[in-house]
């Protein structure tokens, strides 16, 4: 029983993770009907980000959060306004193929810049294990948890009350009509973009304190399986990503720990499948004509 | 009309920039393939394979700045038989194809009379067949696994074999630190780290219980999961042989878990002080030698290439720089760079080089003993020696 409530405090926190970076997914594509596949990047460019500031000027972690955020932030609206403005019209394929294009360019751009062996994150949390009784979590696992709640309520306060807010939810459901009320339609995708990415860059700096290295490819894999933990959830809704990336994060952690470490991958690929095949909208998605 | 024209003059300006853009492609490209000159006939150039940049730069670099220090020496002592020695490194960046591109080039482009490489036993095993096709005298410096230099009478290795490593590291478990209980965690996309998980399997498995024996993949960097679960068996060793980029990451979160347990590593861990010194703290694992033997031959390589590159060598650069010489010697004892006769005399090597004393057995694999080193406040400290088969 203890070893099943220590491999679940795993899953949370791998889950919290993935969280984050599949509300970046799903807020952009709830609100231009966008799978910004370069999404996985802006987590690594949120990593280096953070990388750089402590390693010029060893601020403590609660600044260089926010200062990374930030930066991502600002870099994502400008890629937006570089590479996905110019095709808002275009068919969807063309926006799909540019953001690969763009997710490529990232890569490679990181790797010319700091070359592909993965630099090490110094410590900004200092790593300990808790004890809460039998079990163990470790400061880097609550914090992860506790930051990852934190800014998911904060954006759902955001979304529901502010005006801004607000006007993310009106373009995303119409468009056009947004424009007659006098919404404007640009500068509210670029706030999208903006809160998506520094939610993403969030996920890459604790991503990179948790394990430790950070490399230009780091934003792959885990941008892969917070695609599926948004679709899972039902892409477009913010509630869905968050339910996808924990659910996604259990059952990584769960095949690690009692069906087998190399199958891990192969089942939460296949859940994607299964998702698509039976419930093309996700657990919670309820607008029956979005489908990926 | 106007409207006509308008377009016309887009259209026109879109088709000039495509040619345009594709031009300079197509001259980027065609400028990468430019042939090499042919080099003097009084160099003897050897080549070097191994992963210059990316996660395993570190081991490349080191390959190849010994062979540089190790050539930089025999020239200024004269060379082979007057002709100076050249070296030509190439990038695998860890990558089968990449080696395999590498190691063309250096045979058609360069014309090398020898190679020393692969680094990666991943890596030469790609290399091996067609190596063994152009009979291209081989000497890898640090190539362990045990099918390198099996069927194949130009390959030879200058360090031990995995299976060595591993089946020792067994027993250096069992006899020196007393453990009846192991667990096992390799990288099931990697030749070197399998094979080395086997042996110690295999070897263990007769004097103790293996408790787990788990892969990963190596895109995997959490390992929390499979961690709880091994450490719920209670092992009181934990067996990782892979290098250190993924084996950092996962003592790390060991030290997180707060797991109890002694872990053991093949000669992949090597330099591991450098950014995990924390993490390996009093942890265990198998090397070529010992930064603080006392042998006047170790202590001048060690300055020499303190020296020139201003890091400290670690176990590859020591074989390194031990195959460029034992290359030397061959070539010549062969008197000439003709294939066939550098490889006779290979065979016959008998020297002493940085990594202790070199002779070949039949399959070109060395006779040589083990180091074990454990890491003792971020230093290399030797724990024991284990003697040779």
């Amino acid at each position: 029983m203890v070893l099943f409530l220590q491999q679940m405090i795993n899953g949370l926190s791998v889950g919290s993770i993935y969280a984050l970076i599949a509300l970046g997914y799903t807020m952009v594509y709830g609100i231009i009907k966008l799978i910004n596949f370069a999404h996985g990047e802006l987590m690594m460019t949120g990593a280096y980000f953070a990388f750089l500031i402590v390693v010029t000027s060893g601020l403590p972690f609660l600044i260089v959060v926010p200062l990374s955020m930030l930066l991502a932030a600002v870099f994502s609206v400008v890629i937006e306004r570089i590479a996905y403005k110019p095709i808002r019209k275009a068919p969807r394929i063309s926006a799909l193929i540019t953001a690969i294009g763009v997710s490529l360019f990232l890569q490679n751009l990181a790797q010319v810049i700091f070359k592909a062996d993965p630099k090490i994150m110094p410590e900004l949390i200092d790593k300990r294990p808790i004890d809460i009784g039998p079990l163990q979590i470790s400061t880097v696992t609550l914090t992860t948890l506790a930051l990852a709640i934190v800014f998911m309520v904060i954006l759902e306060i955001f979304i529901k009350k502010s005006k801004p807010g607000k006007a993310m939810r009106a373009v995303s459901e119409d468009k056009d009509a947004a424009i007659l009320m006098g919404i404007n339609v640009n500068r509210t995708i670029s706030l999208t973009f903006a809160i998506g990415s520094a939610l993403g860059a969030l996920a890459g700096v604790l991503y990179a304190i948790t394990y430790t290295q950070v490399f230009p490819t780091m934003g792959v894999m885990p941008g892969l399986k917070a695609f599926v933990a948004a679709v899972l959830g039902g892409i477009g809704f913010i509630p869905g990503a968050v339910l996808g990336g924990f659910t996604i994060g259990m059952v990584e952690t769960f095949s690690r720990a009692y069906i087998s470490s190399q199958w891990s991958d192969a089942i939460v690929f296949g859940l994607l499948i299964v998702v698509l095949l039976f419930k093309p909208t996700g657990i919670l998605g309820r607008n029956e004509k979005e489908k990926v | 009309m106007y409207q006509q024209n308008k377009g016309d003059n887009k259209l026109k300006a879109k088709k000039l920039t495509l040619l345009l853009t594709l031009m300079v492609l197509l001259a980027t490209v065609l400028s990468g393939c430019g042939g090499a000159a042919g080099g003097e006939p009084d160099t003897i150039k050897l080549g070097v394979i191994g992963p210059l940049t990316g996660d395993y730069s570190m081991y490349g670099t080191a390959v190849a700045n010994a062979a540089q220090l190790a050539a930089d020496e025999i020239n200024a002592a004269g060379g082979i038989d007057g002709k100076q020695v050249e070296i030509i490194a190439y990038d695998s960046k860890g990558d089968k194809t990449e080696a395999v591109n590498a190691y063309n080039r250096l045979r058609d482009q360069d014309k090398i009379v020898a190679l020393i490489g692969g680094t990666f036993s991943g890596t030469t095993l790609s290399i091996k067949e067609i190596a063994k096709a152009d009979n291209m005298p081989v000497l890898t410096p640090t190539a362990t696994n045990g099918e390198v230099t099996l069927d194949a009478a130009n390959i030879f290795r200058a360090c031990y074999t995995d299976p060595y490593q591993g089946s020792t590291a067994a027993v250096f478990a069992a006899e020196e630190l007393k453990a009846t209980k192991a667990a096992v965690l390799y990288n099931i996309e990697d030749p070197y780290s399998e094979g080395l998980a086997v042996a110690f399997d295999e070897q263990f498995s007769t004097i103790g219980t293996v408790t787990n024996y788990e892969g990963y993949t190596k895109n995997d960097a959490d390992f929390r999961a499979i961690l709880t679960k091994i450490a719920a068996e209670e092992p009181d060793v934990l067996f990782l042989p892979d290098y250190i980029a993924k084996v950092g990451v996962i003592l790390s979160q060991v030290e997180e878990l707060g797991l109890n347990v002694v872990a053991i590593g093949g000669d992949g861990w090597d330099g591991i002080e450098g950014d995990y010194a924390e993490v390996a703290e009093g942890h265990y694992f198998a090397n070529h030698y010992a930064k603080t033997d006392e042998s006047a031959i170790v202590q001048d390589f060690i300055s020499a290439y303190e020296a020139k590159f201003e890091s400290s060598p670690n176990a590859l650069a020591a074989l390194a720089y031990d195959s460029t010489f034992i290359m030397k010697s061959a070539i010549e004892a062969a008197g000439s760079t003709e294939a066939e006769a550098i490889i006779t005399a290979l065979a016959a090597t008998d020297m002493s080089g940085v990594t202790g004393h070199v002779t070949f057995d039949e399959n070109g694999d060395p006779i040589k003993s083990i180091s074990i080193i454990q890491v003792v406040s971020g230093e290399h400290v030797l724990a024991a020696k284990v003697s040779g088969k």
